[in-house]
């Protein structure tokens, strides 16, 4: 083989999983072979995969590593890169039926996704112009600059994409707005806030194929009749941000952006604008607000961004994904995008894996998709061999879904149908042993918190259903909190002036929807099933089980075990602080919840 | 500009384009309630009290934000609507002092207004309230976070009518709070003291020193005037009970600027002042003594004459004051050439 290419995964996922210094150790080994010219040594965007991190692809032969140290690039460079056999132990294994496999399409988290979107991710250096040219880069923006605006629109209109942000609002429409809207001074912004604890698909796009976002803000750019964009990112994404201002310069440096684009005369420039990470700066009017150097606090619409957006001029907002999907619409053309996905949700949405599930990652998948194939064929399943009790799609504004639902096709409208939100795409995974009244009392903390205090619903409101909350967890519930709850989440839903407090009693909302007993069992019977909230469970130990080893009686900081030696033991519960030690420490599982 | 045909509790309206459902509502006689409202100031949508229904919306929105378009079918006091704003004041009690058997903003508290016409008395929810340390740093006003709404007026008065900027909102949800920078007493901050802030809040928690425990709003007679303290012609409301002036309202109708300044909005304690001058003094033997108006002139009169016959006329010279209105300037310097000489001059231009 003449020209070999090793791509590491670098990705903050993988970076902080040791990716870089694994390169490194890569790097001088080849070195001290004297080959290191033979090897083209990349780092790539994100792979998704991040569960198994750090990744390590070779190229052309396509073979994925993971999982992939310091100290075993030695025996990859002699035994696979110089004599062809593959490195075993360092391949996927697949967590059920333990096999291994070189190809990574085979494994079941790469078979069933569709990767529109992340095409690149994974595949390219996003540091370099020139690998994303290769791959068709900037092409969609050659051909929009020849079509006349209106025909551009139609297009992302007949596509069918909805706003990945959260809301699923048609893209098309809101160019359509925004260049209808009279006026010489427009903006495009690019909502790269992110806020959505555990989604991380913005991120890994930015990382792993910052053009393909700035081509797509580029032509809507062109399509809307603005000469200027912002990126709105969080300050969090230092290697987003590197990596952007990289393709921006390279961008200009070939006539993609600035000046004469491309000859045409058309002019558009990209700033990018450092977030402090406040989770209301993601919310449109509150972003707009923060990049003028206000308090990030949303305002009320109408008049909509599109109409009065950035410094009062019309402004065309969009989130990173929904970009990231427009040179592929150009390029590929509306039907082709239109054939994947549902009636009414067209493409693909990437989704962030996590929870209790065995293959934690990015996924992109086309809509329509049930929940059932996403968790099992793409998650691998539920840790440990759990049983799976309920998913929260959409982060802290959506909602949490039982098992029953498992088969629903995944779209906008079948999410919200189902009391959750497609959000931002965040899925959290959660097996039986999660309580679902102390799941719903963590959004709402987040959510709390995270208001930005402006309206009285929100502020005052999500205060009292997390207190009311905290007093069903601690066992301190009374029976009028159910309704208590209900009128108040309703309430605050329908009187909120954003989307933030609009949503923030989905969490509650859903889990009574779908797991009302469990907050009947907590308030009536003082009981946690789950096992959860530590009020309301007593260890006590099956006598059965218990062997007599003294193990718990050595960690029990509060001498609440008692027992001789080789005989059963028994847990004083009312000296008994549940800290869990015991339970930690038995080997043989005597140690149980009541 | 082109109208808007709707409707308001049934009642057909018809409304200029532009205007919000609150300013369309107020055409037709019908009240909606508003805590962050305020004419003069930008529009926000904060405290959503004025929530109303409107056909067609999937959630309510604020009358005072939302724009009229023609065809609208708007309904102001519907169940859900009332039971929003129940729910809202409930919320606002929940984290609000319960003493308004002592506060000075009694009887012109629109909580108190609020909570009286939706019958609520107090909250239904149990839970934390705010413990912030009472603000007695300055000489006019007391500064009860604890009582602070959030309606957000003070600080849209003190950006953009004033341009001081002294307090924003700080922190984020349940913590959030109005204030200084870096929460520094408000004596320490860039405050000018204008009053502007205490005339618009809603509620009790910003509260003029002057005539503290002399006299709740419905016990005073308020008595229109022009704040003598400059030549620009502010008028207010002086409120005097038995007598005695207990506070300042401004005239927010007034023709010049409808706010105060430090001085007129709190500088009446000098009217009751035991060292005020009420008649002239003449020096005699050393001593001032009172004098009648006739004698005092009298003596002047005489007094210029004779500098002038002694010195000639450039000898005198005038100097008026700011607190003098521009007729009494005018005047003033029509004297000084009478007498023969240009020298005049005024405080205002030092
Ligand atoms: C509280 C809140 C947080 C939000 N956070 C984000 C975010 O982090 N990223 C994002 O793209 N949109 C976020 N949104 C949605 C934006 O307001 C907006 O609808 C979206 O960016 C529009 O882009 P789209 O049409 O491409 O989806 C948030 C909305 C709310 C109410
Ligand atoms: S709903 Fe919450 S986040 Fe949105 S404006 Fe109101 S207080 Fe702020
Ligand atoms: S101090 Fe008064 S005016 Fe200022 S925000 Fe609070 S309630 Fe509103």
């Amino acid at each position: 083989m003449s020209h070999r290419r090793i791509l590491f995964c670098a990705g903050t996922g993988c970076i902080s999983s040791g990716a870089l210094k694994t390169r490194d150790a890569l790097v001088s080994e080849l070195e001290k072979r004297g080959i290191r010219d033979q090897y083209e040594v990349v780092l790539s965007g994100c792979h998704g995969f991040c569960e198994q991190g750090p990744l390590l692809i070779v190229h052309p032969e396509d073979t994925f590593y993971c999982g992939v140290q310091p100290e075993d690039m030695a025996e990859l460079i002699d035994e696979y890169l110089l004599n062809g056999r593959v490195v075993e132990r360092l391949l996927y294994k697949d967590p059920v039926t333990g096999e291994r496999t070189s190809d990574h399409m085979k494994i079941g988290f790469y078979a069933k996704q569709k990767r529109l979107v992340l095409h690149n991710c994974g595949v390219i250096d996003p540091e370099n112009i020139n690998e994303y040219i290769g791959t068709k880069g900037y092409e969609a923006l050659k051909a929009a600059l020849k079509m006349e605006r209106t025909a551009i629109i139609d297009e992302v209109k007949r596509s069918g994409l909805r706003g990945r942000g959260g809301a699923g609002f048609p893209t098309g429409m809101k160019w359509e707005f925004t260049f209808k809207t009279p006026g010489d001074k427009k903006y495009i912004v690019c909502n790269a806030d992110e806020g959505d604890p555990g989604a991380f698909m913005d991120r890994s796009v930015l990382e792993g194929d910052p053009h393909a976002v700035l081509e797509g803000m580029i032509i809507a750019g062109y399509a809307i009749g603005a000469d200027e964009g912002y990126v709105y990112v969080r300050a969090e994404y230092p290697l987003a941000v590197k990596r952007l201002r990289i393709a921006i310069t390279q961008a200009e440096e070939f006539g993609f952006l600035g000046s004469n684009i491309m000859g045409t005369g058309f002019n558009f420039k990209i700033n990018i604008k450092e977030g402090a990470g406040a989770f209301v700066c993601g919310e449109e009017t509150a972003l707009l607000a923060s990049i003028e150097g206000e308090r990030g606090m949303p305002r009320p619409r109408p008049p909509f961004p599109a109409i009065s957006g950035l410094w009062g001029k019309p402004t065309c907002l969009n989130n990173v994904e929904t970009f990231a999907n427009i040179p592929l619409i150009i390029r590929e053309g509306a039907d082709s995008f239109a054939s994947v996905g549902t009636e009414r949700s067209k493409g693909t949405k990437i989704f962030a894996l996590t929870g209790k599930i065995n293959n934690t990652g990015l996924a992109e998948v086309p809509m329509g998709m049930t929940m059932r194939e996403i968790i099992f064929d793409i998650g691998g399943g539920i840790r440990d061999g759990k049983q799976f009790k309920a998913v929260q799609i959409g982060g802290p504004s959506g909602g949490c879904l039982p098992a029953e639902l498992l088969d629903l096709p995944i779209d906008y409208d079948s999410l919200t149908q189902a009391g959750a939100m497609m959000g931002s795409g965040g899925l959290v995974v959660m097996d039986e042993n999660t309580c679902m009244v102390d799941l719903a009392r963590y959004f709402l903390t987040f959510t709390q918190n995270e208001s930005c205090g402006k309206c009285t619903p929100c502020r005052e409101g999500t205060k009292r259903m997390l207190e009311a909350l905290e007093r069903i967890t601690e066992g301190k519930g009374e029976s009028g909190d159910i309704p208590m709850l209900e009128e108040l989440a309703n309430s605050i839903k329908d009187s909120s002036l954003c989307g933030l407090g609009q949503t923030a009693p989905n969490p509650i909302l859903s889990t009574l929807r779908y797991f009302r007993h469990e907050y009947e069992e907590h308030i009536l019977e003082g009981k946690c099933s789950a096992g959860v909230c530590r009020n309301l469970v007593t260890y006590h130990i099956d006598a059965e089980k218990c062997t007599g080893c003294r193990a718990c009686t050595r960690v029990c900081p509060v001498e609440a075990i008692t027992g001789d030696k080789k005989q059963p033991h028994e847990i004083n519960i009312q000296v008994c602080i549940k800290c869990g030690a015991c339970m930690e420490k038995c080997k043989f599982d005597a140690v149980i919840l009541k | 500009m082109s109208q808007v045909n709707l409707t308001i509790n049934g009642i057909p309206v018809q409304a200029k384009a532009g205007m919000t459902i609150l300013e369309a509502a107020k055409t037709v006689g019908i009240d909606i309630p508003t805590f962050c409202h305020d004419p003069e100031l930008a529009k926000v949508g904060a405290c959503r009290i004025c929530v109303v229904e409107v056909a067609g919306a999937r959630n309510l929105p604020a009358a005072c934000t939302v724009p009229v378009a023609e065809g609208m079918v708007i309904q102001t006091e519907t169940e859900r609507v009332r039971a929003a704003r129940k729910t809202i004041l409930n919320l606002i009690w929940a984290n609000h002092p319960q003493d308004c058997l002592v506060c000075e903003k009694t009887g012109s508290c629109k909580l108190q207004d609020y909570s009286y016409r939706y019958g609520v008395s107090g909250s239904i929810y149990k839970g934390q309230k705010k413990e912030i340390p009472f603000d007695d740093t300055n000489p006019f006003f007391f500064r009860d976070l604890n009582k602070c709404i959030l309606c957000g007026k003070c600080v849209r008065k003190c950006h953009d009518i004033n341009g001081v900027g002294a307090v924003d909102f700080m922190w984020r949800g349940f913590k959030t709070m109005v204030t200084t920078p870096f929460d520094v007493p408000i004596e320490e901050s860039s405050c000018v003291f204008c009053g502007m802030c205490v005339d618009v809040c809603p509620v009790g928690a910003l509260t003029p020193k002057q005539g503290l425990g002399q006299g709740r709003s419905f016990e005073v007679d308020k008595v229109f005037t022009t704040c003598p303290y400059c030549g620009c012609g502010c008028t207010l409301y002086l409120n005097v009970k038995n007598d005695k002036i207990v506070g300042v309202t401004p005239n927010f109708e007034g023709p010049i600027n409808g706010h105060l300044c430090v001085k007129g909005r709190f500088g009446w304690d000098f009217v009751d002042s035991p060292d005020r001058l009420k008649t002239p003094l003449i020096k005699k033997g050393g001593q001032f003594v009172e004098a009648g108006w006739d004698e005092a002139l009298d003596l002047v009169a005489e007094k210029f004459k004779e500098v002038r016959a002694q010195y000639g006329a450039d000898a005198l010279g005038g100097f008026s004051s700011a607190r003098c209105t521009n007729e009494d300037n005018y005047l003033f310097q029509k004297l000084l050439r009478v007498l023969g000489t240009n020298n005049v001059d005024h405080c205002a231009r030092l």
